[in-house]
């Protein structure tokens, strides 16, 4: 299981719930899970080419990636946050 | 004659609804409904007026499409907004945000087009639930000619604008940034420019096939063969069959000069038409020019223009209308509605003799649409 935590700009999606558990191997397969519950979820965050939303970030831990295909492993926590993003 | 009509109103942090009495002299609000969203464009479906779509996205999520089937009480997003085809290796194009959205041709109920930054088609055929690339366009061997990814407006490159002929669902123009007006006669499989005599005094040949920034292009209603266009560098006006469009700017005071976002034809005489100038000169101030906002009107077909400014600021009112923001009803006087890049609601119950305020402290105002109040 991997705790995802959800930043306020998704909070829509999930009822206000801040942070979840999803299934997933990849950071994909994660968020596919997460946009099965909560539908449309993984388009705002993640485009159609997979690349990761320029004013979006994610962290495995805490390390940084933009890489969808990062590997997930059972334990691992998967932070959403919305970047600074003015005006 | 008038009827109660509601104003759908996008703007850069939400939506709102102002529906009117039928003298469309008091205005109730609705809103903010979705505060904080980007919603460039919010119409209604005049095939059925209780369906509604917004293009939406925020400064951090990605772009979606918002339906609602109930007269805007209830609202949910698209199961698949519109998204370029998977590319291999990654570099393929993403849509940034939904800008346009068309109701389709009458004949075809639940088929929608969205225009797209960067420029793309995309057609639904669901009422907006799923939406498919048009690879006629998004995939036509001219796109980098068309669309070069350095090229666009501040916001990003767009398709501007969607046109139907209501004679022809498979008649339609585009109105692009870096390509002009586009058509196509079989619903988007060929597209080819149609931009004669259009100037683009920013590139080296002022007079090319394409590369123009048409703002915004309008069908005369009662004359689906007349095309009014506000471009980057002035207003024109192009009656089909022809090919070549007049610069009917050139009447305009030179003081005033024919640049501008917008323009409305009116609902029932071809000859009649609004604009709404903004300074272009120098930096582009993109402002109302001299600090004196007015629309601007010929009845004469670009002949001529009068100024129409009663109401609005004499001095000191420094802001504009953008494409899809200025718009006219089906009253008899017609009514005229438009929003400003500073938040304000602004009306004309007698075809642009006399303006009011509606509203103001809106946020920037992207879009305004009137529909008929059922």
């Amino acid at each position: 299981m991997i705790s995802v935590l959800i930043p306020s700009q998704l909070t829509a999606y999930t009822d206000g719930v801040t942070r979840v558990d999803a299934t997933g191997a990849t950071v994909a397969g994660v968020l596919d899970d997460l946009d099965r519950r909560f539908p449309g979820l993984k388009f705002r965050v993640v485009d159609e080419q997979d690349r990761v939303r320029k004013h979006m970030r994610m962290f495995i831990g805490r390390e940084e990636t933009r890489n969808v295909a990062a590997p997930m492993r059972d334990g691992d926590e998967l932070l959403i946050f919305g970047a600074l993003s003015g005006g | 004659m008038t009827d109660a009509i509601q104003l759908l109103v996008g703007t850069r942090k939400g939506a709102w609804v102002y529906r009117s009495d039928t003298a469309r002299k008091s205005w109730r609000t609705q809103g903010p409904m979705f505060l904080g969203q980007i919603i460039n464009h919010f119409v209604a479906d005049p095939r059925d007026p209780n369906t509604m779509l917004m293009a939406a996205a925020t400064g951090h999520l990605g772009p979606t499409i918002l339906r609602s089937t109930d007269g805007g009480g209830t609202w949910v997003e698209a199961k698949r907004p519109p998204a370029f085809p998977k590319a291999e290796g990654g570099n393929g194009r993403s849509v940034d945000h939904s800008f346009w959205v068309e109701p389709g041709h009458a004949s075809e109920p639940g088929v929608w087009w969205v225009g797209t930054s960067p420029p793309g088609l995309f057609r639904s055929a669901d009422g907006g639930d799923t939406w498919e690339s048009v690879e006629g366009l998004n995939a036509h061997p001219r796109v980098l000619d068309w669309f070069p990814p350095e090229a666009g407006t501040p916001d990003g490159a767009i398709v501007a604008g969607i046109v139907i002929d209501p004679r022809n669902a498979r008649h339609m123009y585009l109105a692009t940034c870096s390509a002009g007006v586009l058509e196509t006669t079989d619903q988007g499989e060929t597209w080819r420019p149609l931009n004669q005599n259009v100037e683009a005094n920013f590139l080296p040949d002022p007079y090319p096939e394409f590369g123009q920034d048409a703002h915004h292009i309008a069908l005369a209603p009662t004359d689906p063969d007349r095309i009014w266009q506000q471009n980057h560098c002035g207003i024109y006006r192009l009656d089909r069959p022809g090919e070549r469009w007049e610069r009917i700017g050139n009447a305009m005071p030179r003081d005033v000069g024919d640049i501008g976002f917008t323009v409305v034809p009116h609902v029932r005489d071809r000859d009649t038409a609004w604009v709404w100038p903004m300074d272009g000169t120098e930096v582009w101030p993109r402002v109302s020019p001299g600090g004196r906002p007015a629309a601007y009107r010929t009845r004469d077909g670009g002949a001529s223009w009068e100024r129409q400014d009663r109401g609005f600021p004499a001095e000191q009112g420094w802001f504009t209308v953008k494409r899809q923001a200025f718009c006219g009803d089906r009253g008899d006087p017609q009514g005229l509605y438009l929003g400003t890049t500073g938040g304000e609601l602004w009306m004309s119950g007698d075809e642009g003799e006399s303006w009011r305020q509606i509203a103001a402290h809106l946020p920037e105002i992207y879009s305004v649409v009137s529909a008929p109040l059922t």
